[in-house]
This record gives structure tokens, C-alpha cells and sequence, in this order.
């Protein structure tokens, strides 16, 4: 009987890679690209690792499929952002071995800065470009992929949305291959060493090679008509095809798997026994303006949104041209429940210190960009990875004094690592005065607790070198470099206070490990709790933003007579001790269940 | 009802069980026989906050996400979120709601009320309408966090699958010491 399993997009491109021979795979994570690596490390028989970056993690690809192995590199769409460098001259060298960069894109933002649509970059680096609309295609266009990057001599691009990486859909499995190259060290500089030169050799061959694949596209079997009804004509790709077909089972359809290029004749012959011809498309009209350029009457995004996801309703509508759906149920103001930092998290003693002492600060991308959110309230900026130390760096060049003691970089552990070195070493070489606090929870903890080059553990669970963070911050030249313990609210501000006056580079480190650390024990004291009769009731634990404590309106007075309109309740199966409401009550209110 | 596609919505807060529910509702549907998809969305999921699950099962199921006003089932872990996607609801749907209350930070705050009308929103909204005291009933059970079991097992009870696929899928997802806390759990759901 053939196998089956229920696998999310993700799990589906990790079972093709793996199908496919694939020898070497490297990723960082990202939302919503992680689970790809994580689950191609289950398998047996290739390498497979976290990258510190995804620029890394692309050329480790690329050396291999150098080497005629079959390689693979993961990222979210703003990492290839990152990777873009080697991306657009790879498609210059080609490879022996087949290469595929898979970009998950995120639209609607559930866990990205921005919407950008990668398929862009297919054009841009000038490399084909699938995209499948549920796991089975994930999985069979993963495999596509490889065979398409070795018979065009060229990187293939996998690209996946949210709704394809994360839901789930019945795959049929396969045993893997022998991939047809056999990897070896072979030397052929005039194509892989991108000296002018030699680049103008291969550009022409970047263009022949795109003509081919557009020849090949016209034929494809994932590029596909379904006849129904000539009177509306629907292009469509990804997700978006599967939306279409939901709500308009009966139309036409040419449902394109390979989104570059595109396979011009095919949507000629399509457009022209159709009465109406849509495109359907997530973000840019990518396909659209394409169409429209071929001189074919298209309707596009004047009936479909820009901006975010599609989803069936928007299509529907699109397609259907509805009025608005009446609302049955009166729209009511519902409290709203974003993310926020664990009970325990070891970022929140930090940020109520940064918050109490008015710092504007420079921030980055992780977990502690919650500290953005209402109590906390302590981020100003965030761009993209490592970006708060220029971000600090330019303040303190453009307004000198005036920032003096006003102005904190704050970065996590794997994103200082990712791209914060090099920052850092900007700070040091042009002497700037700027404060780093490394938030040093030894994990990526936002995207589910991945190792990286500072825990001293590979993906696959082996030890290795765990690299010196107070080390690595002297060797760049860092005189001042203090670790504080983040649970000793007294420390983190006597030490932040010091090190944002300095005149020079500094850094503090605030070290203490993930409460949902697999491998370390995090801070885990008893629960506390709230001496009623103390409790004043003036909220100041509240502020930490610790979803363990609540407000419970009670008008009262408590022991020292004190009028109150309500006190502080802590729940006894979310608190973990780790003390900092302790330390920020006045009145002593706040103690272990034995009276500590 | 299974001769068309059947739109089931779990909602509630990170941490609560919903994706596990969804993951064992999933292979239940395909070794039923069924095509299925379902979707949601993680990465920021497991600091608290509002979670929803989309599982579709039939003949042929094209998109992962239910459209709006087509959810046939409506499984509510919490009961704030049980307000908050009531737009997704089918003209008569089957709610089914977890007795529980978990404070999102507002309300922790002191800024804002608790919604105190939720059972009674629900049951004026619903074709057939059952509270269920998840929490206790997994406790009954053996096991706190077996909510999530309870509710499969009350959401059993109202399609026509073997009951065996269900425990077959249940236990595979468990180590075998969990086993007679989560079947005792998805009995008891049965019955709630």
C-alpha cells in the first residue's frame, strides 16, 4: 500500500529534499521557513545546519553544489534579503550539483516587518521560480527542482506563503534517490570565478538560459488548464489557485506552478478562448503586470487586494464582484490578546528598567521586540536583523552630546550573531559612544528555541565550540563589557546607567537562559504570591507585563489604612518565582507562599 | 453532513493543546478515508496569543482556510476568543465551548472588562450549543492538559467515524504512560 502522512508544507519540502539525494542543506531560522531544516534533520544521510545567517547559509549551499552535491538553503523572504549578494551572481556561475533556495514568504505579516513578495527576486537574479499550492505539489516540486536546477545549469528558486509552509494536506511518500551527479572536486575557474571578465562570458549565458526555461515552462506539467466554463478565465499559482478554485470550481483555470518565467504562448492560447481573463495573485500583481504587457485585457488586482493574504471571501468577492457581507453579530470591542513575553522570560527585568529610566531604544528582531508592546513599552526602532546597532551608531554620530545617556542598542544572543558583529566593530573602529546590551538567552527563542554558533549544540544535537560572548565583544575592540544577571532589577539599572554615559563602546550582556530552554534549567523559584492586606494597590508589578499577575477590583484599605481600588493577584500555575514583582513592590507585598 | 466538505474552527490561546488537537483530528479524517487540510498560524503562537486552527475534511478539499461564514463546528478552548471569530460561523453551527477564562493583558492590567455574556452569545448563536468543562474533566481524568482529548472526544460524538480511528490516533501521539489518562479523557468527552 502507498504511504501517506498528513504534512505541512514545510514537512513536505523537507521530504523532497530528502527524496531527492540532497547532501547538504543550511538554513537560519525565520517564520515561516524553520520547520524545513528542523524536520530534513530527522532524516538520515546529509548534512544539515544552522547557518549564523542566511548569506552563510547560501554559499555553504552554493560550495557544495560546486561539488556536484545536491544542496539546499532555506530562508523567509527577508532573508534573502540577506543572501541576495551571492544569490544574483550565482545565477551567473551556475553549479554542478542542483540548488535550490527555498524563500517563504509571509503576507499578511503574521510574523514578518514586512510583505515583500519574493517573486521579484526570480526576475531580479534571473533563475526559474516554482510554487506550489499544497504540501503533495511542496513535496514533488521540491524534487522538481533539483532535476530543473541541474538540466538549466542554474539556482532554482521554491517559493512558499505562510498558508502553504504552515497548513497541512495529505502528501504520498517516495523513497529517495541516487541524485544523477556524483560530487567531486573539479576545477572550472572561467565559470566559477566571477571576475569581469569571465562574467561577461557567462551573462550572455544567463539570458540563453532563461529563454530555455521559458521554452521548457510552455510544456511543463505544473503549469496546467483545467477547461470548465470559457466564460471567466483564471491564472493563478500558489495558494491563491486553491482559494479560486474553492469558491469558483466551475471556471477555467491555467494554474501556473512555475511562476518564472512564464510560459508566454500557453497564456495567449488560454486568454484567447476565455470571454474574461483574471489573475488571482497574493501581493504585486507579479503575473498580472506581465500579462498586461503580452497587450491581453486582464483583470487583477482592480478586484483583488494588494495588501496582506488572500483568502476564499476576498476571492470570492473579486471574482463574484459581492456587496460587503452583512455582519450578523453587531462588531464588538474585544480585548485583544497579543503575544507577550513568558511568565519568567529573562527579557522583562530589562526592558521595565529601560522603560523606567525614558531610554530610547534602538531594537531588533526576536522575542524582545514585545518589549515594544504596552507595559513594557520600551522599543523605538526595529528594521530588520542586527540593524539597532547602526541604528545607535547613526544617533550618536548625528546628535553627539544631545544623545549621550539617552540612547541603548538592544540585540539578541543569535541575532548579534547573525549580523550585530559587524556592527559592533563599526561602533568600535568610528569611535562611537554607544551602549549594546546583548540579550544573551542562549537560543533563537521566536522561532522555537534553534540552536546557533553561541550554544554550543549543532541542529542534529551535537556539542560543539560555544562561542565567548564577552570575548568575542573584547577582541572587537570593546573595553567596557559587563554581564549582569536580568532577574537583579538593582544590577541591570546600576549597570545600564553607567555604560550609556560612557563616552565609549560598551556592552552588557544580560545573560540567563530561555524559560522554555529544552536543555537548561531557566529561572524556576516558587510561585509567589500577593499578602493581601499589604497589597496597595498601585500597579506597579503590573507593569513588568507579567501574564501571571492580574488586577482584581476590589475597593478597599489595606493593612497601613491605605484607601485601594483594587490589589494584585498572582496565579500561582503561571508564576515560575522569578522575583522581579518582589523587587518592584514597595510595600513588601509580595513574597513566597512560606513568607520569603 | 460528510458528503461535503466539513469546516471544523478550533480558537483559543497559545499553549492550550489546539494545534495538537488539530494535528490528531487530521490523521483521524485521512485514515477515515476523507481528503483533509488545515491550517493555522504559529511562530508567535506559544507566547499567549490568540490562536485559530482551521481542519476541512470531504470528498476534495481545495483551500485550507474556511471561508467566512462557513464554519460548521466551532471547538472554543477559551472564552474570550470564542467571541472573537464569530464571523466564521455557518448559519447553524454546532459551539462547543471549554469552561475556561484565560486572562489576556488588558484585563490583567485592569484596563478592560473581561466580556461576562459569552455562554449566552454562543447559545443564542448556535444550532445546538454544549459547555464543556474541559479542564476538569482531564483532571478527572488523570491529566490537566488532556482538555484537548476531552473536546475531541465530545466532537466524536457528533460525526460517524470509528470510534477505534480516534483512539488509534490519539495514542499515537502520546508516550504509552499518557495513554490511559488521555483515553479516560476522550471518554469522558464523549459524554460531556
Amino acid at each position: 500500500m502507498e504511504k501517506r502522512a498528513v504534512l505541512s508544507g514545510n514537512e513536505a519540502i523537507a521530504r523532497g529534499a530528502f527524496e531527492s539525494g540532497v547532501k547538504v542543506a543550511a538554513a537560519y531560522p525565520g517564520t515561516p521557513s524553520t520547520e524545513v531544516l528542523e524536520n530534513l534533520g530527522t532524516y538520515p544521510g546529509s548534512h544539515v545546519e544552522w547557518s549564523p545567517n542566511e548569506k552563510v547559509a547560501l554559499e555553504t549551499a552554493m560550495g557544495a553544489a560546486f561539488g556536484g552535491a545536491r544542496a539546499l538553503a532555506v530562508m523567509k523572504h527577508v532573508g534573502v534579503n540577506v543572501a541576495a549578494d551571492p544569490l544574483l551572481t550565482l545565477s551567473y556561475t551556475g553549479l554542478r550539483g542542483g540548488l535550490v533556495l527555498v524563500t517563504a514568504d509571509d503576507p499578511e505579516m503574521h510574523s514578518s516587518q514586512n510583505e515583500q513578495d519574493n517573486r521579484h527576486y526570480a526576475r531580479f537574479a534571473k533563475v526559474p521560480m516554482l510554487e506550489p499550492s499544497d504540501s503533495q505539489e511542496a513535496k514533488d516540486f521540491t524534487r522538481i527542482a533539483f532535476d530543473l536546477s541541474e538540466k538549466f545549469d542554474t539556482p532554482v528558486m521554491l517559493r512558499t506563503t505562510t498558508r502553504v509552509s504552515h497548513s497541512k494536506s495529505i502528501v504520498r511518500l517516495d523513497e529517495p534517490i541516487v541524485p544523477p551527479v556524483k560530487p567531486a572536486l573539479v576545477r572550472d575557474p572561467g565559470k566559477l570565478v566571477m571576475l569581469p571578465a569571465n562574467s561577461r562570458r557567462r551573462h550572455p549565458v544567463v539570458e540563453k538560459r532563461m529563454e530555455e526555461a521559458a521554452r521548457f515552462a510552455e510544456t511543463f506539467s505544473g503549469n496546467r488548464v483545467e477547461w470548465g466554463d470559457p466564460k471567466v478565465g483564471i491564472i493563478t499559482s500558489g495558494i491563491s489557485y486553491e482559494y479560486a478554485k474553492e469558491v469558483m470550481p466551475g471556471a477555467s483555470f491555467l494554474k501556473l506552478g512555475m511562476v518564472y518565467p512564464l510560459p508566454k504562448e500557453l497564456i495567449r492560447s488560454f486568454a484567447s478562448r476565455v470571454e474574461k481573463l483574471y489573475v488571482v495573485e497574493e501581493l504585486d500583481p507579479f503575473i498580472e503586470e506581465q500579462v498586461r504587457a503580452m497587450g491581453l485585457a486582464v483583470e487583477g488586482k482592480s478586484s483583488f487586494p494588494i495588501l496582506g493574504e488572500l483568502n476564499p471571501l476576498l476571492v470570492e468577492k473579486g471574482l463574484k464582484n459581492l456587496p460587503p457581507r452583512e455582519k450578523e453579530e453587531p462588531s464588538r470591542r474585544l480585548p485583544a490578546r497579543p503575544p507577550i513575553m513568558c511568565p519568567g522570560c529573562p527579557h522583562r527585568g530589562v526592558f521595565s528598567v529601560l522603560n523606567k529610566l525614558k531610554l530610547f531604544v534602538t531594537g531588533d528582531i526576536g522575542c524582545y521586540t514585545l518589549g515594544f508592546l504596552p507595559p513594557l513599552s520600551a522599543i523605538d526602532t526595529c528594521v530588520c536583523m542586527g540593524a539597532s546597532i547602526g541604528h545607535a551608531m547613526g544617533l550618536d554620530k548625528a546628535l553627539g552630546e544631545e544623545a549621550l545617556g539617552k540612547v541603548v542598542a538592544v540585540i539578541g544572543d543569535s541575532t548579534f550573531l547573525h549580523s550585530g558583529i559587524t556592527g559592533l566593530l563599526n561602533v568600535v573602529y568610528n569611535r562611537g559612544a554607544v551602549t549594546v546590551i546583548i540579550l544573551d538567552n542562549h537560543t533563537t527563542a521566536m522561532t522555537g528555541r534553534q540552536d546557533h554558533p553561541g550554544t554550543g549544540c549543532t541542529l542534529k544535537g551535537e556539542e560543539t565550540f560555544e562561542v565567548d560572548m564577552v570575548k568575542l565583544a573584547k577582541s572587537l575592540g570593546v573595553k567596557h563589557v559587563k554581564v549582569v544577571n536580568p532577574y537583579d532589577l538593582a544590577a541591570v539599572e546600576r549597570a545600564i546607567k553607567k555604560e550609556v554615559n560612557r563616552p565609549e563602546p560598551s556592552v552588557i550582556i544580560s545573560k540567563a537562559p530561555c524559560v522554555l530552554s529544552r536543555r537548561e534549567k531557566g529561572v524556576s523559584g516558587k510561585p509567589l504570591s500577593v499578602h493581601s492586606e499589604l497589597c496597595a494597590g498601585c500597579r506597579s508589578c503590573l507593569r513588568l507585563g507579567c501574564p501571571a499577575l492580574a488586577w482584581v477590583k476590589e475597593e478597599g484599605i489595606n493593612a497601613q489604612g491605605k484607601k485601594r481600588k483594587g490589589r494584585a493577584q498572582i496565579d500561582s500555575f503561571l508564576c515560575n518565582g522569578c522575583t522581579l514583582c518582589a523587587q518592584v513592590c514597595k510595600f513588601g507585598a509580595i513574597q513566597g507562599h512560606d513568607g520569603k | 453532513m460528510e458528503n461535503k466538505v466539513t469546516n471544523i474552527l478550533l480558537v483559543g490561546v497559545g499553549g492550550q493543546g489546539i494545534i495538537l488537537a488539530s494535528e490528531i483530528m487530521a490523521d483521524v479524517f485521512m485514515e477515515a478515508g476523507f481528503d483533509v487540510k488545515k491550517s493555522e498560524v504559529h511562530g508567535m503562537a506559544q507566547r499567549g496569543g490568540s490562536v485559530s486552527t482551521h481542519v476541512r475534511f470531504g470528498p476534495r478539499v481545495y483551500s485550507p482556510l474556511i471561508k467566512e461564514g462557513e464554519a460548521d463546528i466551532y471547538l472554543a478552548f477559551e472564552e474570550l476568543e470564542a467571541l472573537r471569530y464569530l464571523s466564521f460561523l455557518s448559519p447553524d453551527p454546532v459551539i462547543l465551548l471549554n469552561e475556561q477564562r484565560l486572562n489576556p493583558p488588558g484585563v490583567s492590567l485592569g484596563n478592560e472588562d473581561y466580556p461576562a455574556d459569552v455562554k449566552e452569545v454562543l447559545a443564542r448563536r448556535a444550532k445546538t450549543f454544549k459547555s464543556i468543562p474541559a479542564r476538569d474533566l482531564a483532571i478527572r481524568a488523570g491529566d490537566a492538559r488532556a482538555a484537548n482529548v476531552v473536546l475531541l472526544g465530545t466532537l466524536h460524538s457528533l460525526l460517524s467515524i470509528p470510534e477505534k480511528t480516534w483512539i488509534d490516533q490519539i495514542l499515537k501521539r502520546f508516550p504509552a504512560n499518557a495513554g490511559p489518562a488521555n483515553l479516560e479523557a476522550f471518554r469522558l468527552g464523549k459524554t460531556a
